[in-house]
This record gives C-alpha cells, sequence and structure tokens, in this order.
C-alpha cells in the first residue's frame, strides 16, 4: 500500500513526470530502434545526401544520404548504453573506495582520499581527454576515460555518508550483536547511503552521456560510420552552416536527454530525502 | 551462593588525545552472579557507559585503549579473546540495549528482518524458524500483533515500542549477561515502569544477569540487587541495594539520594551538589571527590583514599579511616 502511495506522489511533481517521460522515451527507442527507424541506420544513399527533412527523411540526411532519424533512433542504444556503463563503473569503484575509506579511517583513508584528491584537482573533460587520448579513440576506451573521471565523486560521497553513520547507534548495535565488520557495511551501513546515491547516478547518467558525447565530438569516442550522437555533431559542424538540420537533431537530443535524467533524479532527491521534502 | 558470571578486576580504559590522557574508567572492580542485578549510578561522563563498552570490547579504538585489568566472563578472560572470538561473545551470551531506541535500529530493514537476522548470526537456524523465533521474542517482550509489527520498519513504532524490539533482539539468543546502558532514559514514566517491569520479568525467567546503567536512583531501587556507585572512573561505593538507601555511607552516594525529589516533604528548593565533574585529564593526588564534598578535610585534599570495607559497604572516604580523626 505505502509503495503505491508514494510511487503517485512521485509522480504529483510535474517535472519529475517530464523528467520520467523523455527517460522512459529513450529506453524505448532504443529497445524499439529497428522497429522505429525508418531506414537502415548506415545505409549510404549518395543521391538524397544532405537532403532537407521531409516525410521521407525526418530530419533529413547526412553527406552520404543516410538517414539522421534513423541513425539518432540507434544513437538512443549506444547513448543509454556508455551513460549506464560509465555510471555503473565508477559506482562500483567510488562504493568500494568509499566504504573502505569511510569505515576504517586512518592512514587508508589518508592514502584514498589523497588519490581523489588528485582526480577532482582536474577539469573532468580535460582528463577525461588525456585518458581517452592515451588509451586511443574508440568508444569503450572514452567509457573508461570517463568512468575513470568519475568515480572520486562516489568515493567522496559514500565516504561522508558512513563517515555520519559509524557513528550512528544502530551501527554500534550490531556490533554489540556480533556482527563483522563487513556485515556492518553490507547490511546496516550501505542501505542507509541508497538513496543519495540513486539520486546522483540517475542525474549522472546524463553528464555521462554528455561527456562521452564530447570525446565522440572531438574523435576520442565512437568512430565513424558507427551511429553515435557526439560524432555526428562533430561531423555535422561542417555543415552548420548551410545545412541546420544535420547538427540541430543530434545535438537537441543530448539536451533533451542529459535534461531528462536531470529532472527524474532532482524528483528522486526530493522524493527520497525527507529534509528536502517540504522545502523544495 | 550463585555461580559467578562476570568479574572485573582492576579495569583500565584510557581515551589519548594529542595531549592529554583521559582515564575514563579507572581502576574498577566488579562481580555480578547468575540471576543478580547490579546497578550503576553515577552522573554523567563518569564512566558508566565505558564500563559496559569495554566488556564487549566495543571501545573506539583509536582514541580510546583497555589499558589494563581483567574482564573475566564465566571465568574466561574477555581481554585475552581474539576479535572473532569476541564476535562469537558479542549479542550471543552477552548482549547490550543502548539508550536511545529511537536510533538503535536500522531504519531500512523491518523489524522481523532485524530480529531473525540476529537469532540466525549466532544460532544458525533456518531462515522461516528464525523468522518464527523472532515473532515469539516480540510475543515475550509484550509487543501487541507481533506478526504485524514484525513485517513494520522502525520509524512505524514508537519509542517504548522500539525499545520492546531492542530487548527481544537482546535476549533472543538467551545471553548469560545483558548490559543495559540507561534503557529507560528516553521514555516517558509509565513506558518506563512497563520496560523495568518486563525486563525483571524476563530476568527471572530466564536467570541472567543484568548490569543497569542509569543515574536515576528510583530505578536502581527497584531493580537492582547490588549497585556500585561511580565518581570520575572510579567506585566510590558499592553495597546492596538495601544498605546503600539505608545508611549512604560515602558523601556523593548522600548527595545523590538526597537529590531525589521527595512527594511527601514540600521543598521550596530541590537539593543539589554542587560543582562540576573534575577534568578527567586533570585530576590531583587527592580525593576526586574532594572539591564539592560538603565534609571535606585538609587529608582530602592530599592524598586519595582506598575503596576500604566498612561496615557492610566498600567506600572510598577518608571520613571512615582512622586518619580521620587527627
Amino acid at each position: 500500500m505505502a509503495d503505491i502511495k508514494s510511487f503517485v506522489k512521485f509522480f504529483k511533481n510535474p517535472l519529475s513526470v517530464i523528467g520520467a517521460l523523455i527517460i522512459s522515451a529513450l529506453v524505448m527507442a532504443a529497445i524499439f530502434a529497428p522497429v522505429l527507424a525508418t531506414h537502415p541506420p548506415n545505409e549510404i544513399v549518395m543521391a538524397d545526401k544532405l537532403a532537407q527533412p521531409s516525410p521521407a527523411h525526418y530530419f533529413g540526411t547526412d553527406e552520404m544520404g543516410r538517414d539522421i532519424y534513423s541513425r539518432i533512433v540507434y544513437g538512443s542504444r549506444i547513448s543509454l548504453q556508455v551513460g549506464m556503463q560509465v555510471v555503473g563503473i565508477a559506482i562500483s569503484i567510488g562504493v568500494f573506495t568509499g566504504a573502505v575509506s569511510g569505515y576504517y579511517g586512518g592512514w587508508i583513508d589518508e592514502i584514498i582520499m589523497r588519490i581523489t584528491d588528485m582526480f577532482l584537482a582536474f577539469p573532468s573533460m580535460i582528463l577525461a581527454m588525456a585518458i581517452a587520448a592515451a588509451l586511443g579513440p574508440s568508444l569503450s576506451n572514452a567509457v573508461i576515460a570517463s568512468s575513470i573521471t568519475w568515480w572520486p565523486w562516489y568515493t567522496r560521497m559514500v565516504r561522508s555518508q558512513i563517515l555520519a553513520l559509524r557513528e550512528a547507534e544502530f551501527v554500534e548495535a550490531a556490533r554489540a550483536s556480533g556482527n563483522t565488520m563487513f556485515g556492518v557495511i553490507i547490511k546496516y551501513i550501505l542501505p542507509n547511503c541508497l538513496s543519495p546515491l540513486i539520486v546522483q547516478a540517475t542525474m549522472d547518467v546524463g553528464f555521462a552521456i554528455q561527456l562521452t558525447a564530447g570525446l565522440s565530438f572531438i574523435g576520442l569516442g565512437a568512430q565513424p560510420p558507427t551511429a553515435d550522437w557526439g560524432s555526428m555533431l562533430s561531423t555535422g559542424r561542417k555543415y552548420m552552416l548551410t545545412h541546420w538540420w544535420y547538427v540541430t537533431f543530434p545535438g537537441l537530443f543530448i539536451f533533451l536527454v542529459v535534461l531528462g535524467f536531470n529532472l527524474l533524479g532532482d524528483g528522486l532527491r526530493d522524493h527520497l530525502d525527507p529534509k528536502l521534502k517540504n522545502t523544495a | 551462593m550463585e555461580e559467578v558470571i562476570l568479574e572485573i578486576k582492576d579495569l583500565k580504559t584510557y581515551f589519548y588525545s594529542d595531549k592529554s590522557v583521559v582515564p575514563a574508567v579507572n581502576g574498577i572492580d566488579l562481580l555480578v552472579r547468575k540471576g543478580e542485578t547490579l546497578g550503576i549510578v553515577g552522573e554523567s561522563g563518569c564512566g558508566k557507559s565505558v564500563t559496559c563498552l569495554s566488556i564487549l570490547r566495543l571501545i573506539p579504538d583509536p582514541p580510546g585503549k583497555i589499558v589494563g585489568g581483567q574482564i573475566l566472563f564465566k571465568g574466561e578472560d574477555l581481554l585475552a579473546k581474539t576479535e572473532a572470538e569476541m564476535r562469537a561473545v558479542r549479542g550471543n551470551s552477552i548482549s547490550m540495549i543502548f539508550q536511545e531506541p529511537m536510533t538503535s535500529l536500522n531504519p531500512v530493514f523491518t523489524v522481523g528482518d532485524q530480529l531473525s537476522e540476529a537469532i540466525r548470526l549466532h544460532q544458525g537456524v533456518a531462515k522461516k524458524e528464525a523468522k518464527q523465533k523472532a515473532i515469539d521474542m516480540l510475543k515475550q517482550v509484550g509487543v501487541p500483533a507481533p506478526e504485524q509489527r514484525a513485517r513494520e520498519y522502525p520509524h512505524q513504532l514508537s519509542g517504548g515500542m522500539r525499545q520492546r524490539v531492542m530487548i527481544a533482539m537482546a535476549i533472543s539468543c538467551n545471553p548469560d549477561l545483558l548490559l543495559a546502558d540507561e534503557p529507560t532514559t528516553a521514555l516517558d514514566v509509565t513506558i518506563q515502569a512497563q520496560i523495568l517491569e518486563m525486563m525483571r520479568d524476563l530476568k527471572d525467567r530466564l536467570g541472567m544477569a543484568i548490569i543497569l546503567i542509569t543515574h536515576d536512583m528510583g530505578v536502581v531501587a527497584e531493580m537492582a540487587d547490588q549497585i556500585l556507585v561511580m565518581y570520575a572512573g572510579k567506585a566510590v561505593e558499592c553495597a546492596t541495594v538495601k544498605t546503600i538507601y539505608k545508611n549512604p555511607m560515602h558523601p556523593y552516594t548522600v548527595g545523590l539520594l538526597d537529590s531525589i525529589p521527595r512527594m511527601d516533604v514540600d521543598v521550596e528548593k530541590l537539593h543539589v551538589i554542587e560543582g562540576v565533574l573534575p577534568d578527567l585529564s586533570n585530576m590531583p593526588e587527592a580525593c576526586c571527590f574532594e572539591p564539592r564534598c560538603p565534609d571535606a578535610r585538609s587529608i582530602c585534599s592530599q592524598k586519595e583514599p582506598d575503596l576500604e570495607q566498612v561496615g557492610d559497604s566498600l567506600v572510598r572516604c577518608w571520613k571512615y579511616c582512622p586518619e580521620w580523626r587527627q
């Protein structure tokens, strides 16, 4: 009962609804890409190159006559996958290091925190560029590069949560009833930092998509002919002044998806964090 | 005489900071027998809770450390045990109830889950069986509709209910010793009475020993057999409940008893013990209660008295020594 009620309550906020709609549309597009696309994403029809948006090509075509609409639909798969992977990897590293750092403290905490400081001292785009360039340009390397710049944020967040929870009485009570350190962390501490983690992760999927699109834009991410939003933007740049639709649609979709994840994340935060519930 | 469950000899637990050493517990001896309740009283910061946490070896290290003494639980020295051996003791043969029932339960799991978790941890029974046992335990501590309560989260229960759940968790493995650190302080008076009544009943039924920490002299009078009065990390008086209430010897005990508001006498102002606890990191080599003592003489600020047998009590005060008359 309570779950249904809180579900309904979450959707009372129009912004969360918009965010949720955008994200579900993205997920749908990724799942049903073959059905939704009107053309194969990499089909080259030189006769139709740089065609204006029309009923035959909803968003027009690019310099090789590929249908931009279909490429965007297929590109949603890559974006979603990239966003999830980056956040997934960053969370796994971040939660582990943050938990160790926060719970054990002492010199191990000191070492982990100084390493995160080093990572956080660079602007994330520059660091991601450097790593991606060092690893060689490819989509999976772009994912790795983005994850590496991202995990310190999770480490810090989990650590600060754990520092607060470590002193909580129920954690002391758990130790007094004979739990191991590991058991205390898994059963008592991590479940209690879940909600800020979910909120942060939701928002970060959007930013991770943006960051990897940025890497693709400068040629360090997905390589042609992959239908990736970032690399579409990159090649479309040359035609920006003469053929507006080429860059507009991929850009618009990156914008929408990042906005969608942000709105959803904001909605989740208002919903999950009781301290902010009535103030927002 | 019943079997001795716990004997502490000269326990010393110190806390270290950059500049100083704080002897939070400084040479405590105590003895608890099966089925007996020992009340530890004293004001905040006198080392009651640290004594309890030392027994379970849960003193945060750093900054704290047990620097000396012996804690004999059924003849075995707990201080000599490994961490893994201690885990088998915690929650199983010695369990603890905390002061704040509001925050002592994990907010993200149901009460039933937490209880059966505690049972499974030490008894290795199947999930289903543990669940059933959890409901039985809730029934034993007087939680109405235990099947339904077991499915609820801590925030859905009142403070009294939560403390019952904590107690159910603490006694779920039939401990030999229950450490109760101010179990009723956060509850209102009617609930306090119910919880105390229930604890006494459980003690009689399960035959466990209890160490009850409190600063409420009324609660110890109700519950305890023996009383240990602590001041600044040391025992200042130890005797049976009857002896202490009839014939308190140490000026601090007298002060504590005088501070209980009485219904039958009309007074303008409640009695207080003037002053505050001395700075533990900077203790004089004298009686630690001397600055606040109404009876202090010159000898009190020169040397520290020993804990001596006087009549039926053990007292740490110069008043009862031959030197007093000089």
